[in-house]
């Protein structure tokens, strides 16, 4: 027939890019998570209006309160890190230019992450 | 290699963006602010972190950063923002009935883009009003 693919090649289902469904999927699991992390992000806002620098650190380093915002950081920035991602392959049409804010999107979300979650767990363990 | 082959290979073929060349109907606008909402989210998400490490380390920083969020242009910014991402919820929570194969019929999905943006509208005013009711006022 006119399918040139190998039966390996077919069980495996990855396609050319070798990723298979792996970045719709995650996409979609993260979008999955970030609807109740983000009505409880909403929800803290909304606890914390008007509050000043004491009341929104004591809230803060409530453990379930930091807990829960470690994972609305980490599940909110690997979503918009894949998001960006697809945005970036559809208009940015020069090889290096789009590889190069490809790479960029990874370091400014890690960035992002890491200095988010570092304030998240200084304000959990004190200093 | 024929000649016709040639010459489509020497054309210049449409490449995306090309929102003009379409009607505005109720599904494309919401497709392309929900992806729209989610670039400005994606930058917004400094905002979120600005607030996290300055709470996390300098009184002053902290209060500096409270200060414009409470300003015009601040509030203007975080009501943006709210509603940013109560579209992207909505728009996203849409995709997940698609996914399921459920809810694509023409008619269908145009009610359901309706109901984006007013569910939208309305969660932000929501919101806001609950906000501002636990603040006490503006």
């Amino acid at each position: 027939m006119s399918d040139m693919r190998t039966p390996l090649a077919k069980v495996r289902g990855l396609g050319s890019a070798k990723e298979g469904t792996e970045h719709f999927w995650r996409q979609r699991l993260t979008a999955v998570s970030n609807v109740p992390l983000t009505l409880f992000f909403v929800g803290l806002l909304i606890a914390l209006s008007g509050g000043d620098f004491a009341d929104v650190r004591a809230s803060l380093s409530n453990p379930f309160v930091g807990l829960v915002l470690a994972l609305f950081m980490i599940s909110g920035l690997y979503h918009m890190r894949l998001g960006m991602q697809v945005i970036i392959e559809d208009y940015i049409h020069g090889e290096g230019l789009k590889i190069l804010l490809v790479m960029l999107n990874t370091f400014f979300t890690i960035a992002v992450g890491v200095a988010s979650i570092f304030a998240l767990l200084k304000l959990a363990f004190g200093g | 290699m024929s000649k016709s082959t040639a010459t489509q290979t020497a054309r210049a073929r449409p490449l995306s963006p090309h929102l003009s060349v379409w009607r505005p109907t109720i599904t494309y606008v919401m497709s392309f602010s929900h992806r729209a909402t989610g670039a400005a989210l994606y930058f917004g998400t400094l905002l979120v972190a600005a607030w996290l490490i300055t709470a996390a380390t300098s009184e002053s920083a902290f209060n500096t950063v409270q200060w414009i969020f409470g300003s015009w242009i601040g509030r203007i910014v975080l009501l943006g923002y709210t509603w940013a991402l109560m579209h992207h919820m909505l728009g996203g929570l849409r995709h997940f009935m698609w996914d399921t194969g459920t809810a694509l019929e023409k008619h269908t999905a145009s009610k359901l883009g309706w109901a984006t943006i007013i569910g939208s509208v309305t969660l932000t005013i929501l919101i806001w009003a609950v906000g501002l009711a636990v603040r006490g006022g503006f």
